[in-house]
C-alpha cells in the first residue's frame, strides 16, 4: 500500500475511533440531563428530600460523563482541520456555520448551566437551579441538533453550488440545510437514541441497587422513570429510524442495498432478518450473497417506500443506473463508469477554466464555466477508475445494520417488560426478590451502548468512499501529512481513551457502590 | 467598502473579542500550573476549586473561537490545522487532558491517583498556554506554507503544503516562543489576581500577592520583548491592482498599523496601562482584591488590538515564509458574503449569550471560596 492510501486509512481510522469514542458519552449526556431535569423537577413541587438524594446522585454520574464527552468532542472539531483540510476548504463554507452556531447557542448554554447545576445548590434559588438544569439538558440537544445538521448534509449535500474562481463550494440557501428531511430524522434519531440508552443505564445501574437490596424505594422510583423515558426514547428513535430508511432510499441507495446486503434488487423485495454474507460476494461476480438467511418477504420494499410491492435497487443495478426517483418511481439514471468519465471531464473543464484564467482568456473560461455546469454534478466521480471503489463496505454495513434493528427491537420489549413489573404488583416481586431480572437489566446496559455505535456505524461507514456524499471522496479531503505522524497521533489518542476509559468506568463503579448508599442512606434519616 | 469587505471586516473583530476573551479565560491554565507545587492541601484544594467552576468556560471559549474561525475563514482553518498538525495535536492532547482532570482528581477509584491529573493540568496549563501563544505567532511572524487551490485536481489533492516539520519547527521559533511564555506569564499573573479576588482566605491572599512580584516581573518584560519585536518586525501588505492582489514585504509594518489605525494604539495603551494598574496596585495594597478586573479588561483590550494589527489596514494575517502569494488576509480566507451574513444574523445573539454567561458568573462567585465551605460542601474538586 502506498504512503498515499496508508495516511487516507489511517485518517479514517483516527476521526473513526474518536467519533465512536465521542459517542460512548454523548447519548448519555443527551438522556440522563432529561432524567436528572426531571427528577429534580419532582423535587421542586414535592420538596421530597428522597427525591432531591435521588437527583444529586443521577447528577453525579451525569458529571462524570459529561467531563469525557467534552472532552473528546473538541478533538473532532480539531481534525476537520488537521486531518480534513481539503475539505475544510472545499465545504468549509457550507460545513463551518453549524459549527459555530452550534457553539454559540448550545455550547455556553451547556457549561455555563452546568456549572450552575453542579455548584449552585447552595448559592441559587430552587427555581434558578431548576432552570440551569433544564438548560443544560436543552443544551446538550441543541448542541446534538447543530452537529446533527453538520452531518446530515455529508449525508445529503444541498443549498450550495461550486463557484469555479475559488474552487471551492459556496452556501446558497442556509435553510435547505436546516430543513433537510436527512437532517430532521436524523436528529430525532439520535437525541431520542440517547433517551433509551440513559433509560437502560438508570433501569441497569437501579437493578444494581436491588439484587443488593439497597434503598429499594427510590430505586424503583429511579427504575420507573429511566424505563418510561426509555421506552418514549425507543418508540421515537424507532419510528425516526423508518423515516430515514425512507429517506435513505432516495438520498443514498447504496447505503441502503449494503445495510441489506442486497446485491440484484426485485419488485417486493424480502428483507434479510438475520444472515451470514458470503465473503467471496461481489458487485461483478455471480457468487450467492449469503451463506445463510432468513428473509422476509416483501420486508424491505415496505421499509423503503411504505409499499409492498415497490422495487428497491441493489449494489449492482445502482452501478449499472437504476434508482429510484423523489416520487418513489423507478428510473433510469446514468451508470457508476459513466459517471467517472462525466467526473473526468468536469475536473478537466476546472483544469481548463484555471489556466484560462491565469491567461486572462474570459472566451475559455465562460466555455469552461458552461461546460462545467453541466457536469459538475458527478465532480466527485471523477476520483475514481471504476465503479467497484464506489461501493462502501458490505460487510460492516450489513453487521452493523442488523445488530442494531435486533438490539433495538429487544429494547422495546425489555422496557415494556420492566414497565409491566413494576406497575402490576403480583409481578413486582420478580425484579425484588427475584435476582435473575435484574441480571438482565444490568445485563442491557452494554447492549443498548452496541445498539448505539452500530447506528453511527451503518451512517458513516455505509457513505464511504465518500466524505460528502457523490461530492468529495475521503481521499480527496485529506490534509497532506505524512501518514507516520497520524499513525502515532491515532496511538496516542487509543492509549489515551482507553487510560481515560478504565478511570470514568471504575470511578462510576465505585462511586455507585459506595457513595450512592451513604447518601441515600443519609436521606431516609 | 463593499457589503462583502464590511462583512469581512466584521468578522475579523468577532474572532478578536473570541480571541481576546480566551486570553483573559487562560488564567484558569495559568492557575493550573501553581497546584503542584502547592504544598498545602487546603490551598490546593481552594484554589482547584475556584479555577474547576471556570475551567469550562475557557474550554468551551477555545471550542467556540476554533469553531468561529472555520466558519468564517475556512482557508485559515484548512491551512494552518492541516499544516501546523503537531502543534495543534499537543494542544488539543492538553486540553482533552485537562477536560477530565477536575472531575476526577478527588473521586474514589480514579486508578491513577490525585496526582496523576494535578499534573495533567499542569501540563495543560504551561504546554497548552505557550502552545496557543507560539500559533498565535505565527499570524505575525509567518510560517512555511504554500497553497494551490488547483491541487484538489491533481491525484494527490493537497490544496495546501507546510514545511516538513507541520508544526514542530514554529514551536522552535523563538519569536514564536517568546509569545508563548509571554501569554504563560500572564496567564500565570492573572490566575494570582484572580486566586486574590474569588479566594476568601489571608494566607492565599498574601502568598498570591507575593508571587504576584515574581510572575508580574516576568511577564511584563516577557512583553515589552514581544512588542519591540513586533514593531520592528516585517509584515506583508495585501496590494490590489486590476482586480488582483498580491503581497508585498513591509519592514516595520506592525508599527505603521498601529500609527495608521490611532484608534488600535488607543485601545492598545489603555489595555497595557490597566494590566499595570492591576498588577502593581494588587502588590502595594493588600485591601486591593479586584485587580483581575483591570488585568482581564486590559488583557482583552491588549489582545484585541494586537489582532487588528494583524489583520486589519491590509495586512497578510497569515503570512507564508516561503511563498508570499499564498499569505492568507481576510479578504481572500474569508467564507463566501452569503455565509458571513447568515453567520452575522446568528452573530445578534451573542450579547444575549454574554448576559447569561455574566450573570451566571457572578451567582456562582457571589462569595469568595472559604476553607468552611470546601470542608462543608459536596461538590467540589
Amino acid at each position: 500500500m502506498n504512503d498515499f492510501a496508508t495516511l487516507v486509512d489511517w485518517s479514517r481510522a483516527q476521526f473513526a475511533l474518536t467519533a465512536a469514542y465521542h459517542w460512548l458519552f454523548v447519548p448519555l449526556t443527551l438522556g440522563l440531563s432529561v432524567i436528572v431535569a426531571t427528577m429534580e423537577s419532582i423535587y421542586f413541587r414535592t420538596r421530597d428530600k428522597k427525591w432531591l438524594a435521588t437527583t444529586k446522585f443521577w447528577m453525579t454520574l451525569f458529571a462524570i460523563n459529561f467531563a469525557i464527552g467534552v472532552a473528546t468532542g473538541i478533538i473532532l472539531e480539531f481534525e476537520f482541520g488537521t486531518n480534513w483540510s481539503n475539505y475544510s476548504w472545499f465545504v468549509g463554507d457550507i460545513f463551518g456555520a453549524p459549527l459555530a452556531i452550534e457553539g454559540l447557542l448550545a455550547f455556553f448554554m451547556e457549561s455555563t448551566f452546568f456549572a450552575v447545576m453542579f455548584f449552585g445548590w447552595e448559592k441559587v434559588s430552587p427555581r434558578f437551579h431548576l432552570t440551569s438544569t433544564w438548560l443544560t439538558a436543552i443544551g446538550a440537544s441543541v448542541s446534538a441538533l447543530w452537529i446533527l445538521i453538520a452531518n446530515s448534509w455529508m449525508q445529503y449535500p444541498v443549498g450550495m453550488e461550486f463557484d469555479p474562481d475559488q474552487m471551492r463550494n459556496v452556501m446558497t440557501d442556509f435553510w435547505a440545510l436546516v430543513t433537510s428531511p436527512v437532517a430532521i430524522n436524523k436528529i430525532i434519531h439520535s437525541i431520542f437514541s440517547g433517551w433509551a440508552l440513559a433509560g437502560v443505564f438508570v433501569v441497569g445501574v437501579s437493578a444494581w441497587f436491588l439484587l443488593k437490596k439497597r434503598n429499594q424505594t427510590m430505586t424503583l422510583r429511579s427504575m420507573k422513570m429511566g424505563a418510561w423515558i426509555g421506552l418514549i426514547g425507543i418508540l421515537i428513535t424507532v419510528a425516526s429510524g423508518d423515516g430515514s430508511a425512507k429517506v435513505v432510499s432516495r438520498t443514498q441507495p447504496m447505503k441502503l442495498a449494503a445495510m441489506e446486503g442486497l446485491y440484484h434488487g426485485e419488485k417486493g423485495q424480502a428483507i434479510t432478518a438475520i444472515g451470514v454474507l458470503n465473503p467471496d460476494k461481489t458487485f461483478d461476480n455471480n457468487e450467492p450473497t449469503f451463506l445463510f438467511d432468513i428473509s422476509i418477504p416483501k420486508g424491505l420494499s415496505f421499509l423503503a417506500e411504505g409499499d409492498f410491492d415497490a422495487f428497491v435497487p441493489g449494489i449492482t443495478d445502482i452501478i449499472n443506473g437504476v434508482k429510484i426517483d423523489a416520487n418513489g418511481d423507478t428510473i433510469n439514471t446514468i451508470p457508476y463508469a459513466e459517471r467517472i468519465a462525466i467526473g473526468k471531464e468536469a475536473q478537466s473543464l476546472l483544469k481548463q477554466y484555471d489556466e484560462a484564467k491565469k491567461q486572462g482568456n474570459e472566451v475559455a473560461m465562460q466555455q469552461a464555466k458552461e461546460g462545467l455546469k453541466d457536469t459538475f454534478h458527478y465532480f466527485g466521480y471523477g476520483y475514481f477508475d471504476n465503479p467497484g471503489e464506489i461501493v462502501p463496505n458490505v460487510a460492516i454495513t450489513f453487521y452493523a445494520f442488523h445488530i442494531m434493528v435486533i438490539f433495538g427491537s429487544y429494547l422495546i420489549i425489555f422496557f415494556i417488560a420492566i414497565l409491566l413489573l413494576l406497575y402490576r404488583k403480583n409481578l413486582t416481586h420478580l425484579l425484588t426478590q427475584n435476582r435473575w431480572v435484574p441480571i438482565i437489566a444490568l445485563a442491557t446496559i452494554p447492549v443498548v451502548w452496541i445498539c448505539s455505535e452500530a447506528g453511527w456505524i451503518v451512517a458513516e461507514v455505509g457513505r464511504q468512499p465518500w466524505a460528502i456524499e457523490g461530492l468529495m471522496p475521503t481521499k480527496a479531503a485529506v490534509s497532506n501529512i505524512p501518514s507516520s505522524s497520524v499513525i502515532i497521533t491515532f496511538s496516542i489518542f487509543a492509549v489515551t481513551f482507553l487510560a481515560l476509559l478504565v478511570a470514568e468506568l471504575n470511578i462510576l463503579r465505585k462511586y455507585i457502590s459506595k457513595k450512592s448508599q451513604e447518601d441515600l442512606d443519609n436521606s431516609n434519616n | 467598502m463593499t457589503t462583502y469587505n464590511f462583512l469581512q471586516s466584521y468578522w475579523w473583530v468577532l474572532i478578536s473579542v473570541l480571541g481576546a476573551l480566551l486570553v483573559f479565560l487562560l488564567f484558569v491554565q495559568g492557575g493550573q500550573t501553581f497546584l503542584l507545587t502547592e504544598k498545602d492541601e487546603m490551598q490546593r484544594t481552594m484554589k482547584v476549586n475556584a479555577l474547576g467552576r471556570k475551567w469550562e468556560f475557557t474550554f468551551t471559549m477555545l471550542v467556540v473561537f476554533g469553531g468561529a474561525f472555520f466558519a468564517s475563514f475556512p482557508l485559515f482553518y484548512s491551512t494552518s490545522f492541516g499544516g501546523a498538525y503537531w502543534l495543534w495535536m499537543l494542544i488539543l492532547i492538553g486540553f482533552v487532558l485537562q477536560a477530565v482532570s477536575y472531575e476526577y482528581r478527588k473521586k474514589h477509584g480514579n486508578i491513577y491517583g490525585t496526582r496523576v491529573y494535578d499534573t495533567f493540568l499542569f501540563f495543560n496549563g504551561s504546554v497548552s498556554t505557550i502552545l496557543l501563544g507560539v500559533a498565535v505567532a505565527m499570524m505575525f511572524f509567518g510560517a512555511e506554507f504554500s497553497i494551490d487551490k488547483a491541487n484538489i485536481l491533481s491525484a494527490r489533492p493537497t490544496i495546501s503544503t507546510w514545511g516538513p516539520y507541520h508544526g514542530l519547527e514554529a514551536i522552535l521559533s523563538w519569536k514564536n516562543l517568546l509569545l508563548g511564555f509571554t501569554v504563560l506569564f500572564l496567564a500565570r499573573t492573572q490566575a494570582l489576581l484572580y486566586f486574590i479576588n474569588s479566594i476568601g482566605d489571608e494566607i492565599t491572599r498574601k502568598k498570591s500577592a507575593k508571587a504576584l512580584i515574581v510572575n508580574g516581573a516576568i511577564f511584563v518584560v516577557l512583553f515589552l520583548a514581544f512588542v519591540a519585536t513586533l514593531l520592528t518586525a516585517t509584515g506583508y501588505s495585501e496590494v490590489t491592482e486590476n482586480g488582483a492582489s498580491h503581497f508585498v514585504a513591509e519592514p516595520y509594518k506592525y508599527l505603521h498599523n498601529l500609527i495608521d489605525m490611532w484608534w488600535v494604539l488607543a485601545i492598545f495603551v489603555v489595555g497595557v496601562v490597566l494590566v499595570l494598574y492591576a498588577i502593581v496596585r494588587s502588590i502595594i495594597s493588600s485591601q486591593f482584591t479586584k485587580g483581575v478586573w483591570f488585568s482581564g479588561i486590559g488583557t482583552i483590550f491588549v489582545v484585541l488590538s494586537l489582532f487588528f494589527i494583524a489583520g486589519f489596514n491590509n495586512t497578510a494575517y497569515y503570512p507564508s515564509l516561503i511563498d508570499s502569494a499564498s499569505s492568507l488576509s481576510i479578504r481572500n480566507s474569508s467564507s463566501s458574503e452569503f455565509t458571513l451574513t447568515t453567520m452575522s444574523w446568528v452573530s445578534l445573539i451573542i450579547p444575549f449569550v454574554a448576559a447569561y454567561m455574566i450573570y451566571a458568573w457572578k451567582a456562582i462567585n457571589n462569595k469568595p471560596i472559604t476553607q468552611q465551605e470546601m470542608e462543608q460542601t459536596h461538590h467540589k474538586y
